[in-house]
């Protein structure tokens, strides 16, 4: 029989040589199992005389101890091994692209008008709606343009019949705002608008954002600065922008506003027809003769009006070099803008 | 309106280049367009005088002209044109001369005789479109001297877009006193002298509708030279203009209307009978125009007549029967004044629209008449003699628009600008804009001139002083507000939300345009009569959409036609729906899909998408009100629609959508490529959302079991799971449908349905008993409304 240290020193040898989980365990019944060489060993001591039973005992048990922890040891090693073996096996390609479906994208113009409405409405401006199918009345007459007024004749408009019409541009929003809510107003009306016109540089239907604000005390300067920050956010750059006088009937004084080219950067070019400015918005203080269709009395209350064209600006803010791609949706013109 | 510097330079001259005057007129709300050269480039073309003509030897059409250009030797010039004749001047590019276009001039031979030169055309030298023989120049030119010189073409023409409100600049007088006050510098009218009658002959002139024409100055002259010839400076601010020389009557006529914006007329006397009557058409009237066009005008159409009956369309066009030909010698001069609304929409009415109406739609000046006929008479007798009689005037002074003096405020003044000008400023600009200005106690009292139609209210003179003052020059303001929270209702989605779901789902946005084929719309909605246009774009786009399939599947079609075969669309978006004498105008959201349900991928087999693909997602659309349940499809005819594949969709037992397989039949017609799935929602229908209220939860396990039945073919799994829903006790929390299966080991006629049930309590641990008790309660119930087996 070996002394007990030789026999420590035999069996963490075969611990720390068992290649595998089994070979280990095989180790340990070895020396621990029912009938392993240190269980016989304890069955043993009954053998031996009490006085010195207590110590062999003992040593027994230290023996027992320090095998139960190097194999305990052994185990997690080689665990760690077998894991690391089963995961060298299960490597995927991570470039391999994701399952599913994938996701779809908004329409320019869309994307344009949430960019606007979003710049409007963190400065207090609630969007309004009304319908596409108009009355002559807020169309036209509410807005101070009478029948054969001259500036109808820049509306080319389609008619349902004398009275029915498709809008012409979204102030009418204008007026039905004003009709159903006493001021201060503070809104923008996005939405579509129709002209008899189609050709390179025209749509039948495209888009506007009106914008209206009513209070006690607004200014022409007022309408400047807000549209100033508008046009700036809007673009993200810090643009030159310019005040033109203008005519609208329902507005006065009126303005057209320019920006410097963002194209050439108001070097002259193609786009702004090398003038070095491109004519975005047209605007103006709310006429006192709109004021007085809706019942609004125009010695308290001033305002202002605006108005810009969706499609345009869009066209300047990405580049697109022709109107109709927007209504073609050719999904080729559209996923470009996801 | 094309205006040329010179002629405006010869009247104000500020000390402003070309460049800066046309930012200054484009800046004060005179856009300019363009600017250009009156004529394009050229040199060494100088005047020649043709002294000898002989007939070429070798060419029939072709004459050899011996010409003088000022010098010693004279030149010899082969040259084809019809009018050349002994005696004349015409332009002649001598060796070395360039001319439009790049053409030189060189020393050449043609027919075998020399030409040393070249005789020119209007259209040689970029001055004409076309031309049919030389350009004549007058017969006193000095020979040698430089045609650009002669003709003063160093020139720019200033091309204005004038808006409608400035009818007081269609005229060179009214644009000069823009100019003259933008730059603050002297502005003298043209001065206009009375021509003198040297004739006793009036001719009768009446106002039958005098509210249409209030003012109307007629004049007789007679024995006009109609052979005379036009100035050559006239014609060449005529051709500035844009208008072609006719002859001295209509020429002076025009060229008036271009100096002070009067438009005016000639009748040949002889061709009048009786008297002028302006008045309203009547029945039975007819007219030739100038144009040949023979129209009758309608009943608020104004006319000039004679006792015969109608002469011209007043303002508008003059008519063919009393028009000036080569022959006319006597002249009856019209200049009147025709209200802006008595001409306004008519011209485009009958498609005419002329200088004449231009100017009139938008107001001439009222007392202009006089001067402008006194002007055109001393032009015509300077260029063609003729005697005139006396001015004829008929005028109903009440009519002609009021003169109204318009209060100014400097405070509203402030308020409007939101910035102070000061007073002396604001006095000088309206004075230089011809206003009379006066200072009262605590405003000024301003009376624009009659050409200032656009000029009634206090706003509008606000405008004129920021105008003139520079709108760059007022401030630009943040703005100051009161803050208002608007309202944020919680029980409604918003619609951004379903958009994003879509596009997150794999749905393109496509804008389409809301006037759609009729034919597309007919087969798609045949139950619905649209909204038709009455002047549609197109036959094509001729009718109001009652749907959004219409232009989702033109678009989807489009993308077809361009190898797309996977497509995914959404567009929402108003639907006009007449109903019962009214217009509904809804906003729907609606989608088309067709092709793979998946991109082509790795890891899923392909697979074509159908009728549930497109269920799920609307349902992930009618989720986010929170309570899909609320909503139930059920199966219904569509006449766009498959049969067997089309769910009306039902919220509260309303209908708020449709979703199905696009019919075959429709698809085909509309040659749509494969089969298509379309679903659409009435936004108003969908949009309340479900307000979410806290319920308990249950600390105690839940317990699964799953419950595979064999129904009959024809029942449906909605009505499936509202049974077990009603029969599930108080424990049921969730049941949900996990396998459908027909075939070996289901009898023809039938289908196994497999439920996930989820019983929970929230008082106690489930016993084994007490789901058992559960589960059978469900199937006894099961078994007793369809007759259902548990599937062994």
């Amino acid at each position: 029989m070996d002394a007990l240290p030789e026999l420590l020193q035999t069996a963490q040898a075969a611990i720390t040589g068992a290649g595998d989980l089994a070979a280990l365990d095989q180790t340990r019944i070895h020396y621990l199992g029912k009938k392993g060489v240190l269980t016989e060993r304890l069955k043993e001591l009954g053998k031996l005389p009490p006085d010195e039973r207590r110590q062999a005992g003992q040593g027994i048990n230290e023996v027992k101890q320090a095998l139960e922890t190097a194999l305990a040891a052994r185990k997690m090693a080689l665990e760690a091994l077998a894991l690391d073996v089963r995961l060298a096996g299960e490597a995927i390609d991570v470039t391999l692209p994701g399952r599913g479906q994938r996701p779809g994208g908004y329409h320019p113009v869309s994307r344009t008008l949430a960019r606007i409405e979003a710049l409007f409405a963190r400065i207090g401006f609630t969007v309004a709606e009304g319908p596409e199918v108009e009355d002559d009345f807020r169309n036209f007459e509410a807005l101070n343009i009478p029948p054969h007024h001259p500036a109808r004749a820049m509306h080319d408009t389609f008619y349902f019949d004398a009275h029915t019409l498709l809008r012409t541009h979204t102030s009418p929003v204008q007026i039905r705002v004003m009709e159903r809510q006493p001021p201060p107003v503070r809104v923008i009306a996005p939405g579509r608008v129709y002209r008899c016109d189609s050709d390179v540089t025209h749509s039948p239907m495209f888009h506007q954002v009106e914008g209206l604000l009513v209070d006690e005390e607004v200014s022409f300067a007022d309408l400047k600065g807000v549209l100033d920050d508008f046009l700036r956010n809007f673009f993200e750059r810090d643009l030159a922008v310019r005040f033109r006088p203008s005519y609208f009937p329902f507005t006065e004084p009126s303005a057209e506003v320019d920006i410097q080219c963002v194209i050439c950067g108001g070097a002259g070019c193609r786009v702004c027809k090398h003038t070095g400015w491109l004519e975005v918005l047209g605007c103006g203080m709310v006429h006192p003769a709109v004021f007085e269709k809706v019942g609004i009395d125009s010695e308290r209350y001033t305002g202002y009006a605006f108005g810009m064209g969706v499609e345009r600006l869009t066209m300047l803010r990405y580049g697109v070099n022709d109107l109709r791609l927007f209504f073609d949706n050719d999904l080729r013109f559209l996923r470009q803008f996801q | 309106m094309k205006v040329s510097e010179q002629w405006l330079r010869d009247w104000v001259n500020p000390g402003v280049s070309s460049a800066e005057l046309a930012a200054q007129l484009t800046m004060a709300g005179l856009e300019v367009d363009r600017v250009e050269p009156a004529a394009p480039p050229f040199e060494k073309v100088v005047v020649g005088r043709v002294i000898q003509l002989t007939q070429h030897p070798d060419a029939d059409r072709l004459r050899v002209a011996t010409v003088d250009i000022g010098q010693a030797e004279p030149l010899q010039i082969v040259c084809g044109a019809p009018n050349v004749a002994v005696g004349m001047c015409a332009p002649t590019a001598v060796i070395g001369a360039v001319l439009p276009g790049g053409l030189t001039i060189k020393k050449s031979k043609l027919r075998g005789v020399e030409s040393q030169g070249m005789l020119c055309s209007a259209k040689e030298l970029g001055l004409a479109e076309s031309s049919d023989g030389l350009l004549p120049l007058p017969v006193d030119s000095r020979p040698g001297q430089s045609v650009r010189e002669l003709l003063a073409l160093d020139d720019a023409i200033i091309e204005i877009e004038l808006t409608p409100n400035r009818g007081d600049c269609l005229g060179m007088e009214g644009i000069a006193r823009e100019v003259a006050a933008l730059n603050r510098c002297a502005f003298q009218p043209l001065a206009v002298s009375e021509v003198p009658a040297t004739l006793d002959d009036r001719f009768p002139v009446t106002l039958t509708d005098s509210a249409d024409c209030p003012r109307y100055v007629g004049r007789v002259i007679r024995d006009v030279n109609p052979a005379a010839e036009t100035p050559l400076w006239m014609k060449e601010r005529l051709r500035r203009a844009g208008i072609r020389s006719l002859g001295p009557l209509v020429d002076v006529t025009n060229y008036v209307m271009l100096e002070l914006g009067q438009p005016m007329h000639a009748f040949d006397l002889g061709r009048l009978t009786g008297g002028i009557d302006v008045r309203r058409a009547r029945p039975g009237d007819q007219l030739e125009l100038l144009n040949g066009v023979v129209i009758e005008p309608d009943a608020d159409t104004l006319l000039i007549t004679d006792h015969h009956g109608p002469l011209a369309l007043a303002g508008i066009m003059g008519g063919e029967i009393s028009s000036c030909t080569d022959a006319t010698r006597d002249v009856f001069l019209e200049s009147a004044f025709f209200s802006p609304a008595s001409i306004a929409g008519r011209a485009r009415r009958y498609g005419l629209q002329t200088d004449s109406s231009y100017r009139f739609e938008r107001g001439v000046d009222p007392q202009l008449q006089r001067r402008a006929a006194e002007r055109a008479t001393q032009l015509l007798i300077d260029m063609a003699g003729g005697q005139a009689g006396p001015i004829i005037e008929a005028v109903s002074l009440e009519q002609l628009p009021a003169e109204p003096a318009i209060r100014l405020r400097p405070g509203r003044l402030r308020k409007l600008l939101g910035m102070e000008i000061p007073a002396t400023q604001v006095e000088d600009i309206l004075r230089r804009l011809g206003m009379a200005v006066s200072i009262e106690m605590t405003h000024w009292l301003v009376v624009p001139p009659s050409r200032r139609f656009d000029i009634t209210l206090e706003a509008d003179l606000i405008e004129e002083v920021i105008r003139v003052y520079g709108y760059g020059r007022a401030p630009s303001n943040r703005p100051l507000t009161r803050l208002e929270m608007p309202p944020q209702p919680e029980g409604q989605v918003n619609l951004e939300r379903f958009r994003e779901a879509l596009v997150q789902r794999g749905f393109q946005e496509v804008i389409t345009y809301s006037f759609v084929d009729p034919v597309f719309q007919q087969r798609l909605d045949p139950e619905r009569q649209p909204l038709a246009l009455a002047n549609p774009i197109s036959a094509d786009l001729a009718v109001m959409r009652t749907r959004l399939w219409p232009g989702l599947l033109k678009a989807l079609i489009y993308n077809q036609k361009r190898q797309q075969s996977r497509i995914r669309l959404f567009e929402h978006g108003l639907n006009f729906i007449p109903e019962g004498g009214a217009l509904r105008q809804e906003a729907y959201i609606g989608g088309v899909i067709t092709g793979a349900a998946l991109p082509e991928q790795w890891g899923i087999p392909a697979r074509a998408a159908d009728f549930f693909d497109l269920k799920a997602d609307v349902e992930a659309l009618l989720a986010l009100t929170g309570e899909l349940e609320a909503f139930t499809f059920v199966a219904d005819a569509h006449p766009a629609l498959h049969p067997g594949q089309c769910a009306r969709i039902d919220r509260g037992g309303e209908p708020v959508g449709w979703l199905g397989t696009l019919h075959p039949q429709v698809a085909r017609e509309l040659d749509v490529e494969g089969d298509a799935f379309v679903f659409e929602l009435q936004w108003a229908g969908v949009q309340s959302a479900w307000l979410p209220v806290f319920g308990e939860l249950s600390r105690f396990p839940a317990s699964r079991r799953d419950l595979a039945i064999v129904v009959d073919e024809c029942v449906t799994v909605q009505a499936v799971q509202e049974v077990i829903r009603q029969h599930g006790s108080d424990l049921l929390r969730e049941v949900w449908l996990f396998d459908v299966y027909r075939g070996r080991g289901i009898a023809e006629g039938k289908k196994s349905l497999a439920f996930g049930l989820n019983l929970q309590d929230f008082s106690r641990n489930l016993t084994d008993y007490m789901v058992e008790e559960a589960v059978s309660g469900i199937l006894a119930g099961l078994a007793e409304q369809f007759g259902a087996t548990l599937r062994i």
